[in-house]
């Protein structure tokens, strides 16, 4: 196998090692530093993929990021496959597999060419207009069918195997891009010692120098000269220099997002590796040196294969030493093609002609063209190109029309000039304005701390550019110094530019042959294919802003984002509708600036680190021990404790009768905890509960509830009160992180003068409840120091003394409505005390149980769980709740809410039972209440299901509701609609067992 | 992400660690019981929610933990200070660089 079109001695890898590569299964040669486009190139392969809407086949425009065509897919293996890369900057290695894409069967035969043929029914707005109707067609045939006939690419459907990093950075000065100016800039910021990271797309700084064979800085060429500096950068302790870097975005306050592509380029890159870096740079001052990217020449059939940018080929040939054809044409409305035809003719390439827009095209690149003795064709344009998968001709026109000439040629350059990357000084927020002269959007108004140097400024020519960038990084340093002195004596010498290129000016919009009237196809934006005709469509179809063009046509919607389309775009818009360009605006430019992974994004944050998992001490017994898990936010919390051969209702039912006849542990380690402490901690509880405080002795409990301003329950939990200035407050799992906000917000800010101490103790204390008549009998044999007896310690009380040797806070409370217990102990004994307790257990017939069955106790008995049977619109006395709202109170959060018109109006809803009429059936949690069933669509719904369960200690099914006026229509009965039949129910009271309380000291 | 000067830490640190708390000085009444309807549905519901600057109350809750008062531009996101909870909305603004 022979690259047949590698120039030996050309370029910069002549000695470089063979990669093999396979390109749709055809194996190829090329050597590494090529990049995919460069090595198919060299095989004389120019068809790469099949465009978007009508299947054309398309060829390399580019030599780089801003590739519209050349999109095919890289496959390592099944996991690790990736769409739409663009060959341009796919560096090679060795082993490549790349397949083209949106192609059926093959490339060179594709059945959805036909597309091309039927293009008048595909004209801009086509899908708008044409799949409306039938409606449901929509959702069943068409979006399916254009979707599959649509996409360019394969998604992988395997989780990503690779594993990618992140980093944050500070530094003085960030340079972004690593060309001539770019270079320059870091240079003169690093040399006076401050920190200067510089950023790189390619996979070696350089930038325009790669192809610029005319330029001479300090006695060398360019590019040897830019790797000189790039070295002396990089021994620099205070640069760091990233290449095969891309910055996607500027964010507020020069906040740069970059991301490093680490070892896509490696034939076997290493586990250790990433396949990506992202950085987050915050930089005092950014110097942005993104160079500018040339426009192609809005021509009839400019897309076919072998059409590419004049500056591509220059990059082809000068840095990888491949020749895009043996016969080139060139059409251009610049000085630049120019060069691009002179450093083909000297590698021995025939240049069939230049074809130039401009009428007596003059100056030193003209004039050397022409003493090489290349044919040069003034004041006319190329108006279609002849051939199929590749261009095999070129017709040429005068520019004011006559007579055609048809030259044979097989690759066709163009430029219709350069646009300077203002991507990111607009993502910055920076407004920039058009210099009609030269036909560009340039940087006017900074928004940010940042400079921009070089093209990407509009400065034209080397020597100028360096001059810029050199006094822009100097000044960028000295300002991050904050005026400072430099650090170092010895002021480095500005780099001296012996030899330049320059070039300016170009044009803008559809060539001869493609104006206003014609419906030729051609193209302004490859990607997408949307021709010149397409966007004067637009303007006729009543699109009068760039931006509702754009999404009319898709212009500059693709991946590239209309990186070489958008000016043409916007001129051609401007011409129909008879506007100045500066008048129909330029769309805005968003990142990211190139496509940026989702795995560079997401980063490490993916499976179990997406989120912290919480784990209680007590958790390694639970699941040696069977348990089955719920996540409860991100706690993992035990459901249920299923015994050989039970289901989930088996063992629930179980537990729950286990519990009310002897007992059960549970582990409540993860209810939110809060020490608030202080001289008025009582006045401070007052303030943020509706409960009195005040006169609760110290060694009492009190069930407390906590409102937000607007007189809506936000919390509950029982509240031990330790001594006159120690409160021990419990919240719901959930809330505790809010209600500490809620709490730290009032001490902080409504009642500074309040002298209290708030800590969050949620995980210093393991909690084990222990529910049940047996309580008592498990918990006394370990307890040191408390006196357990009811009358010393009745319901609602709190003791401090020892369990097992170790500290506890030892709680007589319920939420079972059986004698219970919660004792908490550091959470380093609460696997130990569980264990001990569990042991004393077993003597009394005790049981594990889990979230499930301590939600059906607790419905038995009408307790509400905040956030189940409320739902941040229920007031305490909608709850059944008023007991807990201290009547003499002046002041608490919430007091004034509550006596809103609305929250004492009559017909609010109101916790009820509900009892359905067939014991047997169990309610839908979320389930909506009726009065009469028999009423037309859309009922009335007058309330719905909060909690719902079968209890096995009742018998039958329970359920709570939240109802209309509910405590008015005790033992109406009422219904619940469902798809699959009426269920009656009737209202009642709240609590399904054990009415008056008596075992909660049985 | 922005950077925010914490006036109780002195200095500024990355958006992360903070975490806005609504508009600032909405004073709350030292006899709720007594205040109006009209009187508490401006304090409770209504706010200001101005294009350009506002007044608003930050939390640097992956930090020293304090809630503070800060002057934002809404519409460049700018923040043009920041000062400490409790005290007065300042009478003068000082001007922002880029």
């Amino acid at each position: 196998m022979t690259a047949s079109y590698r120039i030996p001695g050309a370029g910069r890898f002549s000695h470089a090692k063979a990669a093999s590569f396979t390109f749709d299964g055809q194996s190829y040669a090329g050597v590494e530093g090529d990049t995919l486009a460069s090595a198919l190139l060299a095989n004389g392969v120019h068809l790469t993929g099949r465009s978007f809407k009508y299947h054309r086949p398309r060829g390399i425009l580019s030599a780089g990021a801003e590739e519209p065509n050349a999109l095919v897919q890289i496959v390592r293996d099944a996991a690790r496959t990736t769409p739409n890369v663009r060959a341009t900057v796919q560096e090679l290695y060795d082993g490549l597999t790349a397949h083209s894409q949106n192609r059926w069967p093959s490339l060179s035969f594709d059945v959805g060419a036909v597309n091309d043929m039927a293009s008048p029914f595909f004209s801009a707005g086509f899908y708008y207009k044409t799949f409306m109707w039938p409606k449901a067609a929509w959702k069943n045939l068409y979006e399916p069918k254009i979707r599959a006939a649509a996409g360019l690419g394969v998604a992988p459907d395997q989780p990503d195997p690779d594993h990618y990093s992140s980093r944050f950075a500070h530094c003085d000065v960030l340079v972004l891009g690593g060309g001539a100016a770019g270079l320059a800039a870091a240079l003169a910021a690093a040399e006076s010692g401050v920190r200067v990271v510089i950023a790189d797309e390619q996979a070696e700084l350089g930038g325009a120098l790669r192809f610029e064979s005319g330029a001479r800085i300090e006695g060398q060429d360019g590019w040897s000269w830019a790797q000189g500096v790039v070295a002396r950068l990089k021994t620099m302790p205070n640069v760091r220099v990233l290449s095969r870097t891309t910055a996607f975005g500027y964010y507020a306050q020069n906040f740069i997002g970059l991301t490093e592509r680490v070892s896509d380029h490696l034939a076997a890159p290493g586990r250790d590796l990433p396949r990506e870096r992202l950085w987050q740079v915050r930089a005092k001052k950014v110097v942005l040196a993104t160079g500018s990217i040339e426009r192609h020449m809005v021509f009839t059939d400019n897309d076919r294969p072998g059409v590419m940018l004049a500056s591509a080929a220059r990059t082809y040939l000068n840095h990888y030493g491949v020749a895009v054809g043996k016969n080139v044409g060139i059409f251009t409305a610049n000085d630049s093609a120019y060069a691009a035809a002179l450093d083909l003719k000297a590698a021995g390439i025939a240049i069939a002609a230049i074809v130039d827009l401009r009428d007596n095209p003059a100056g030193e690149l003209v004039d050397r063209a022409r003493a090489a003795g290349i044919e040069i064709h003034d004041g006319r344009a190329v108006v279609r190109t002849g051939g199929r998968l590749r261009v095999s001709s070129m017709t040429v026109q005068r520019r004011t029309g006559g007579g055609e000439r048809t030259i044979a040629v097989d690759a066709l350059l163009m430029s219709a000039g350069w646009t300077p990357s203002v991507h990111l000084f607009s993502q910055s927020r920076g407004k920039v304005v058009f210099n009609d002269e030269v036909k560009r959007f340039l940087p006017g108004t900074y928004a940010q701390d940042c400079v921009s140097v070089g093209a990407c400024n509009g400065t034209d020519g080397l020597a100028a550019s360096i001059d810029e960038a050199y006094a822009a990084g100097t000044k960028a340093a000295r300002e991050a110094r904050g005026g400072a002195a430099a650090g170092k004596s010895e002021k480095p010498a500005k780099p001296k530019v012996e030899a330049s290129e320059g070039w300016s000016r170009g044009m803008v919009g559809a060539a001869p042959g493609a104006g206003p009237g014609t419906t030729v196809k051609a193209f302004v934006d490859f990607q997408n294919d949307v021709t010149a005709k397409d966007i004067r469509q637009a303007v006729h179809e009543g699109m009068r802003s760039i931006e509702h063009v754009k999404r009319f046509t898709t212009n500059g919607m693709a991946t590239d984002q209309g990186k070489t389309s958008n000016m043409h775009g916007l001129a051609i818009a401007a011409d129909e509708l008879g506007k100045t360009i500066p008048e129909v605006g330029l769309t805005t430019f968003r990142a990211p600036y190139t496509p940026v992974t989702f795995g560079a994004i997401v980063n490490h944050a993916r499976g179990p680190l997406f989120e912290p998992t919480r784990r209680t001490a007590i958790h390694p017994w639970a699941e040696r021990n069977g348990a089955v898990f719920e996540d409860v936010g991100q706690w993992k919390r035990a459901w249920y404790f299923p015994q050989a051969g039970e289901d989930m209702h088996k063992a629930v039912d179980r537990e729950c009768v286990t519990v009310r006849k002897s007992a059960g542990l549970f582990d409540a380690s993860t209810l939110g905890k809060i020490e608030v402490v202080g001289p008025d901690a009582a006045k401070f509880m007052e303030l943020l509960y509706t409960n009195p405080w005040e006169k609760l002795e110290p060694g009492r409990c009190r069930y407390g509830i906590m409102l937000r301003e607007d007189g809506f329950i936000y919390d509950d939990g029982v509240v031990g009160r330790l001594s006159a200035d120690r409160f021990h407050v419990t919240t719901t799992t959930g809330g505790a992180p809010r209600v500490m906000n809620h709490m730290e917000d009032y001490l902080q800010t409504e009642f500074p003068h309040l002298n209290v101490w708030l800590t969050s103790t949620t995980e210093q204390w393991a909690v084990i409840a222990v529910q049940g008549p047996k309580s008592r009998e498990i918990i006394a044999p370990l307890v040191e120091g408390i006196d357990m007896a009811d009358e010393a310690m009745p319901h609602m009380s709190v003791r401090e003394g020892k369990i097992c040797g170790v500290p506890t806070r030892l709680f007589r409370m319920s939420f079972s409505g059986e004698r219970g217990f919660e004792v908490n102990v550091p959470a380093d004994y609460g696997e130990a005390v569980w264990e001990a307790l569990w042991v004393e257990g077993q003597k009394h017939g005790a049981c594990a149980y889990g979230t499930e069955t301590m939600h059906v106790l607790r419905a038995e008995k009408g307790y509400i769980i905040v956030g189940q049977d409320t739902d941040g619109t229920v007031t305490p006395n909608d709850a059944g709740l008023d007991w807990a709202v201290g009547k003499k109170k002046t002041d608490f959060v919430g007091i004034r809410g509550l006596t809103r018109p609305d929250l004492v109006a009559k017909g609010r809803k109101q916790l009820v039972g509900l009892r359905t009429k067939d014991p047997k059936i169990v309610l839908e949690e979320g389930a909506q209440i009726v009065a009469d069933p028999k009423q037309p669509i859309p009922m009335k719904m007058i309330g719905h299901v909060t909690s719902s369960y079968w209890s096995e200690n009742c018998g039958r099914s329970i359920a709570l509701a939240l109802l209309a006026g509910g405590r008015d229509r005790m033992g109406e009965t009422l219904h619940v609609p469902m798809p699959d039949g009426v269920i009656e129910v009737e209202v009642s009271g709240t609590v399904f067992f054990d009415e008056t309380g008596g075992r909660l000291n049985g | 992400m922005l950077l925010i000067r914490c006036p109780y830490c002195e200095e500024e640190r990355p958006e992360l660690e903070f975490r806005n708390a609504g508009e600032a000085h909405v004073v709350r009444s030292s006899e709720m019981t007594a205040t109006s309807d009209e009187d508490f549905e401006a304090f409770f519901f209504i706010r200001s929610n101005p294009k350009g600057i506002i007044y608003e109350r930050w939390r640097h809750i992956h930090g020293c933990a304090r809630f503070f008062n800060a002057v934002r531009d809404t519409v460049t996101d700018r923040f043009v200070m920041t000062y400490k909870a409790g005290e007065k909305k300042p009478a003068r603004l000082p001007k922002v660089g880029k």
